[in-house]
C-alpha cells in the first residue's frame, strides 16, 4: 500500500471528493490495517484520475557534518554556473524552492524562529505508483527531475565534502601554526613560559568558543532548498578562505623559511588567527541572523484562488529568503486550500451559456470580424436580463441554513457523546473489564456521533480532509487531555477550516512551490516587488511594501495641567 | 425730588429679523447664552445672577440681528410666541434656528431700556 511508504510528493493535487456513498460502505471499508481513506469516500479510483498523481523525486541525503559556514561556497559557486545558463535568456525567472521531504521536517517545520538558510535534501525513497494511473506525460517529467536532481546531488556532495574540508583547515591551522616549530626545530627555539601557557590556554578555549559557535550557527537541518546562492554565505566562505590562505602565505614566509626562533611570537600569531576566525564568525551572526531581524517591509500573500490573505512583517531579506519565510508562515496561517468550496453551483452557471448567436454576411475581413463578433456578444449579454444571480442568492442562503442545521445536530451529538465518557478516579473501583484506555473510549463514543459528524463534513466539503483513522486519533487526544467538545471548548477542530500543516501530512503538504519572480530571486526586498509562488492549482501572490518612517515627536504633559471645569455656560450662535 | 419707580415688569421690545440664506443654512447673526441647564452665575449681562433667561451675547456686524436692532445683552423673552425663559440652552437654539421659519419675531427686554423708562419716569 502506498501509505506506508515515505514518500516526498511533488505535485499533489487535492482531491475534490464530492461523491457520497452510503454511510454503511464507508464504515465497513474503514477498518482496514492503517489505511487511511478520506472519510466518507469509497474509493480512490472513484475520483477522477487527474487528481491524484504521485511523483516522487530522488534527491540527496543531508547529513549533520557539513555543514559549515565554508560549505556554500563551491557548491554556490558552481549551481550559480549552472542556474544562470539555463535562466538566461528568461526575463521572468522562474525557480524551484524544494523543502526537505517528511523525515527530517517533524522537528523542523514547525520551528518558525529558525531562519537557517542551509541547503538541504533528504532521502527519499522512489515508491511505485499507486492504485492510480500514471499518463505518459507524468513519466516523462518523472524522468527529468530525476535526471535535473542527480546533477545537483552529485555537487551537493561535493561541496559538502569541501565545506567541510575548509572548515576543517580553518580549526587546525592555528594548532598547525603552533605545533610546527615545536617539531621541527625544537632546539632552537626560546624558551617560553608563562605568556605562552596563557596563550595556549586562550588558544584552546576560543577554539572551543568557535566551535559551539559554528555548531550553534551552522550545523542546522536546512527548511529549503534555494535556487540560487544565498549571497551573504558566499561572501564569509570566500572572507575565510583568503583569511586562511593569507595567514598561511605569511607564516610560510616569515615563519617556516626563517626559521623565526622566538616561540612567542609564533604563538601570538596563531592566536591573532583565532581572533580573526572569532570575528568572522561574529560576522556571521550579525550578516545572517541579526539583519533580517528588525521589522522594514510588510509583506502581503494573497492566495489567487480563494483570496485568503495575510500580512508579514519581515526585515531585509533576498527574495528567495523571504519566498521561504512566507511559505512558513502559509502552512501555520492560510486555512486549508479547499477548492470544493469555490464553485459556484452549477444551476447557476447553465444560463451563461446560451449565447448570442451572430451571423456574418457578406465578405468581411476576419480579423475585424472576430473582434467585432466577440464585442456584440458581450455586449448583448450584459445587455440581456440575468436572473442568475437571484439564485446565486438563495442558494448560498439556502447552504447557510444547511450548514448551521447540521452543526447544531453535530454539536449536540458530540456533546452527548463525551458524556459517556468520563475519567477514571483513583478511589472508584471498577472492575478491569470495564476500564478503557484512550483509544478504546474514542472508539466507543465515536459510534454515536459518526452519522452527525459525517453528514457535516459533507456539507461543508471537508470530508476529504478527514479520514477515519485521523478523526479517532483526534478524539483520542481531546479524551486524554481533557479537552471538552463544546462550541467554544478545545476539541473543535472540525467545526472550522483549520489551517494546513493540522492536517495529516502524508496527503496535504505539497513541498514543491516554485518561485516566479521579475527580479532575479537574490536581490533584497524593495518596496513594490511581487513575486508569485505556485502551485499546481493555486499561487500565493506576495507583494512588497515598505514599513514607513515614523516620525514621533514628544510632548511632555505635566499630570498637574490637567484640569476641568463644568461646562455649563456655552454660547451659540445662530 | 425723586420718585422711585422701579418697575418690576420691565420695558419690552418687539424685534423682527429676517433670516439669511448663507449656502444651506439660515443665520440670523447674533449669540445665545443662558438656559435653565446653564449656569446663570456666570451671565455678564443679566442684572439678577440666578436669572435662567436666554440673553444675547454677541451680535454680528452687518447682521439681520444688527440690523433689526437687536443689542448684546438683550434677553429674549419670546421667539415667535413661544416661551424662551424657561427653556434649556438647546431647546433655544432649536427655536430659533427652525429651518421653514425665514422671519423670526423676538419679544426682547434690555437693562437700558429699564433705565430709559426710569429716567423718562423722573423727569
Amino acid at each position: 500500500k502506498i501509505e506506508s511508504l515515505k514518500v516526498t510528493v511533488d505535485f499533489l493535487k487535492l482531491p475534490l471528493g464530492l461523491k457520497k456513498p452510503p454511510l454503511k460502505e464507508a464504515l465497513a471499508a474503514v477498518p482496514g490495517p492503517g489505511r487511511s481513506k478520506p472519510f466518507g469516500l469509497e474509493r480512490h479510483k472513484a475520483r477522477r484520475s487527474d487528481t491524484m498523481d504521485n511523483e516522487s523525486q530522488y534527491s540527496g541525503y543531508s547529513y549533520k557534518s557539513g555543514h559549515s559556514r565554508s560549505s556554500r561556497k563551491h557548491r554556490d559557486r558552481r549551481d550559480r554556473h549552472r542556474s544562470k545558463s539555463r535562466d538566461g535568456s528568461r526575463g521572468d525567472k522562474s525557480v524551484t524552492i524544494q523543502a526537505p521531504g517528511e523525515p527530517l521536517l517533524d522537528n523542523e517545520s514547525t520551528r518558525g524562529d529558525e531562519r537557517d538558510d542551509n541547503w538541504g535534501e533528504t532521502t527519499t525513497v522512489v515508491t511505485g505508483t499507486s492504485e492510480h494511473s500514471i499518463s505518459h506525460d507524468d513519466i516523462t517529467r518523472i524522468t527529468k527531475d530525476m535526471e535535473d536532481s542527480a546533477h545537483l546531488d552529485c555537487s551537493r556532495h561535493l561541496g559538502v565534502m569541501l565545506a567541510g574540508a575548509l572548515a576543517l583547515l580553518a580549526f587546525l591551522t592555528p594548532v598547525a601554526f603552533m605545533l610546527l616549530p615545536q617539531l621541527l626545530w625544537r632546539d632552537e627555539l626560546e624558551p617560553c613560559g608563562t605568556p605562552c601557557e596563557g596563550l595556549f590556554i586562550s588558544v584552546a578555549f576560543k577554539l572551543l568558543i568557535l566551535l559551539l559557535g559554528s555548531w550553534a550557527l551552522f550545523f542546522r537541518r536546512p527548511k529549503a532548498f534555494f535556487p540560487r546562492v544565498f549571497v551573504f554565505r558566499a561572501l564569509l566562505m570566500v572572507l575565510v578562505f583568503l583569511l586562511v590562505v593569507s595567514y598561511w602565505l605569511f607564516y610560510g614566509v616569515r615563519i617556516l623559511d626563517s626559521r623565526d626562533r622566538n616561540y612567542q611570537g609564533v604563538v601570538q600569531y596563531a592566536v591573532s588567527l583565532v581572533d580573526a576566525l572569532l570575528f568572522v564568525h561574529y560576522l556571521a551572526v550579525v550578516l545572517l541572523e541579526l539583519r533580517q531581524l528588525q521589522p522594514q517591509f510588510t509583506l502581503k500573500a494573497v492566495r489567487s484562488a480563494d483570496g485568503a490573505s495575510r500580512f508579514y512583517n519581515v526585515g531585509h531579506l533576498s527574495i528567495q529568503r523571504a519566498a521561504v519565510w512566507i511559505l512558513e508562515n502559509y502552512y501555520h496561517d492560510f486555512p486549508v486550500y479547499n477548492p470544493a468550496l469555490l464553485n459556484l453551483p452549477k444551476s447557476v452557471l447553465s444560463k451563461k451559456m446560451s449565447g448570442f448567436k451572430v451571423y456574418s454576411l457578406g465578405e468581411e475581413n476576419s480579423t475585424n470580424n472576430s473582434t467585432g463578433q466577440s464585442r456584440a456578444v458581450i455586449a448583448a449579454a450584459a445587455r440581456r436580463r440575468d436572473n442568475s444571480h437571484n439564485e446565486f442568492y438563495y442558494e448560498e442562503a439556502e447552504h447557510e441554513r444547511r450548514v448551521r442545521k447540521r452543526r447544531a445536530r453535530l454539536v449536540v451529538a458530540v456533546e452527548e457523546a463525551f458524556t459517556h465518557i468520563k475519567r477514571l478516579q483513583e478511589e472508584d473501583q471498577k472492575n478491569p473489564r470495564e476500564i478503557m484506555d484512550p483509544r478504546e473510549a474514542a472508539q466507543a463514543i465515536f459510534a454515536s456521533m459518526a452519522r452527525a459528524m459525517q453528514k457535516y463534513l459533507r456539507t461543508t466539503k471537508q470530508q476529504p480532509y478527514h479520514t477515519m483513522e485521523s478523526i479517532l486519533q483526534h478524539l483520542e487526544f481531546c479524551i486524554t487531555h481533557d479537552m471538552t467538545p463544546k462550541v467554544r471548548g478545545g476539541c473543535t477542530r472540525y467545526l472550522t477550516a483549520g489551517p494546513t500543516i493540522q492536517y495529516h501530512k502524508d496527503r496535504w503538504l505539497a513541498k514543491q512551490w516554485t518561485l516566479v519572480s521579475e527580479e532575479p530571486v537574490t536581490n533584497g526586498l524593495k518596496d513594490g516587488v511581487v513575486f508569485v509562488l505556485k502551485r499546481q492549482d493555486f499561487s500565493l501572490v506576495v507583494s512588497t511594501k515598505k514599513i514607513p518612517f515614523f516620525k514621533l515627536s514628544e510632548e511632555f504633559v505635566d499630570p498637574k495641567s490637567h484640569k476641568f471645569v463644568m461646562r455649563l455656560q456655552s454660547e451659540t450662535s445662530v | 425730588q425723586y420718585s422711585a419707580v422701579v418697575s418690576f415688569s420691565p420695558f419690552q421690545q418687539r424685534i423682527e429679523i429676517h433670516k439669511l440664506r448663507q449656502g444651506d443654512n439660515l443665520i440670523l447673526g447674533f449669540s445665545i447664552g443662558g438656559g435653565i441647564d446653564q449656569d446663570p452665575s456666570q451671565n455678564p449681562f443679566s442684572e439678577d445672577k440666578t436669572d435662567k433667561g436666554i440673553y444675547v451675547t454677541r451680535v454680528t456686524e452687518g447682521g439681520p440681528a444688527e440690523v433689526a436692532g437687536l443689542q448684546i445683552g438683550d434677553k429674549i423673552m419670546q421667539v415667535n410666541g413661544w416661551d424662551m425663559t424657561m427653556v434649556t440652552h438647546d431647546q433655544a437654539r432649536k427655536r430659533l434656528t427652525k429651518r421653514n421659519e425665514e422671519v423670526v419675531r423676538l419679544l426682547v427686554t434690555r437693562q437700558s431700556l429699564q433705565k430709559a423708562v426710569q429716567q423718562s419716569m423722573m423727569s
